[in-house]
């Protein structure tokens, strides 16, 4: 169980998403998840130990370091990627139940069902239209607000987003001031702005997916007004090619983060 | 033999499980699993090395380490996730008994796969019940140990052969705490799960039966 399991539970969710929504996962795996995994931790991994502290009083450097860090950056980074990748877990939930119901209808023997077989119920693809617009449009909510919310925390605890080399520590049991020197503070400081930028480009297609799910659902609304008749889904070709090419990437992309997470 | 099994074994018992049951094996692989081995485990690598005690005395820190942590906290969440996910196994067992029963008798058992009646209803239950048991056992397991679930920046620790008493401080204390938090959060959620779980299940099969001899009486 690790980041591969979450992208195979993420990866069914890639089906019904918007183009966007495909972006954004794509965005999420290789640029915070894979540079997580094979970069930050490797940066972050000897913190503590490396955290030197000008004075042989045993436990100052203990009280300094928590007192600096109550949450390591990459704590914090992972418990973010798994708040904001969970919303996607409603979707596919809802898919789960949306196809539950079709499955029941089809043993039933319903003449409504248009279903040859379960094997076609499986693959089905479900527009995001009705009651799965409001579980998507919600879950690129709560995206959003977490994705906020980690940003804001980062900056409150660590006032800013820069690593400083030295900090002056008072806490007890460290006689008067103590300088205590972090390691890597330059490299920690580069992948901080690289997550925080890569954090806020996911802020920004978040809003603009959200965007998009409005316009079209007031554009839809208001073209039943005019014209109550059903329109034909000729689209649905070229999107069944464009996820043939997302689902190609997010294999590949699987077979990586797989192979450096173990 | 890894968490991979734990995660195998959940995803076997999600066939046979409500909506509810179904929301309680995503909660524990994302919320509680996942965030065990790409978080926690980590921030408790290093416990024991990086615990110090103010003394040069062979032998203090051994002691004082194994007073205040007689089994540690990362063990101890590790076991509750195994505890908490066994139950399924008896859903499964029951599942494998029966499909073996109806491959003898060559008759098919239940209706519908994934209906849940009869004597894996009751098997059902009782993991169920098993579920919250173990949840609430570990956490008033880590409540004694603990003291509470502080993680201390401090301890003064008096054990033979430590002279008098001795400060001994504990690594990233903060963050422990926040993970431990974090821990009692969603445990106390899946407990909230499981009981509004059985409470469904024991409501929507009591209606059944009264229908059922409502129906058979006015007959």
């Amino acid at each position: 169980m690790d980041w591969g399991a979450l992208h195979t539970i993420l990866g069914g969710v890639n089906k019904h998403s918007t183009s966007i929504g495909k972006i954004w996962l794509t965005v999420l795996f290789i640029f915070r998840i894979m540079i997580l995994v094979v970069a930050a931790e490797r940066v972050w991994g000897d913190e503590q130990d490396d955290f030197v502290c000008n004075t042989l009083q045993p436990g100052c450097k203990n009280v300094c370091y928590d007192h600096f860090f109550p949450i390591s950056h990459i704590r914090l980074w992972a418990l973010q990627l798994i708040f904001v990748s969970t919303p996607a877990l409603l979707v596919a939930m809802h898919v789960a139940y949306r196809r539950h119901e079709k499955k029941r209808q089809f043993r039933k023997g319903d003449q409504k069902c248009e279903y040859k077989d379960i094997e076609e119920i499986r693959r089905q693809r479900f527009r995001i239209e009705g009651s799965l617009w409001w579980t998507y449009t919600s879950s690129i909510f709560f995206r959003l607000v977490f994705e906020a919310v980690f940003m804001y925390a980062f900056y409150f605890m660590y006032d800013g987003f820069r690593m400083p080399r030295l900090m002056k520590c008072n806490a007890w049991p460290c006689p008067n001031t103590v300088d205590c020197f972090v390691s890597r503070p330059t490299e920690k400081t580069v992948f901080t702005i690289f997550m925080i930028a890569v954090s806020s480009i996911c802020i920004l297609l978040n809003v603009a997916e959200l965007c998009y799910l409005l316009t079209k659902f007031f554009l839809r609304r208001s073209k039943k007004a005019v014209n109550p008749k059903h329109q034909p889904n000729h689209e649905n070709k070229e999107e069944t090619k464009q996820n043939e090419m997302n689902e190609l990437i997010s294999d590949s992309c699987q077979n990586t983060v797989i192979g450096f997470s173990s | 033999m890894s968490w991979g099994f734990l995660r195998d074994l959940l995803s076997g018992a999600n066939k046979y499980s409500t909506g509810i049951g179904r929301i309680w094996v995503a909660v524990v692989f994302v919320f509680r699993l996942l965030v065990y081995i790409v978080a926690a485990e980590n921030i408790w690598k290093y416990e024991r090395d990086e615990f110090e005690c103010n003394i040069k005395q062979p032998g203090c820190k051994n002691v004082c380490f194994d007073h205040f942590f007689p089994v540690s906290h990362i063990r101890l969440w590790a076991l509750q996730l195994i505890m908490v996910s066994a139950p399924s196994l008896l859903v499964i067992f029951h599942v494998a008994y029966q499909e073996n029963r109806e491959k003898h008798q060559n008759q098919k058992l239940y209706r519908s796969p994934g209906k849940i009646d009869g004597g894996l209803l009751c098997t059902y239950l009782i993991s169920l019940i098993l579920k919250v048991g173990f949840e609430i056992v570990f956490l008033v397991l880590f409540y004694i140990l603990y003291d509470g679930f502080k993680v201390p920046r401090l301890v003064k620790c008096d054990v033979r052969p430590c002279p008098n008493t001795v400060d001994c401080y504990i690594s990233k204390p903060t963050e422990k705490m926040i993970f431990l938090s974090f821990l009692v959060a969603t445990s106390c959620l899946c407990i909230a799960l499981n009981l509004s779980e059985l409470s469904y299940l024991i409501f929507k099969y009591s209606i059944k039966c009264y229908l059922k001899r409502y129906i058979k009486k006015r007959q």
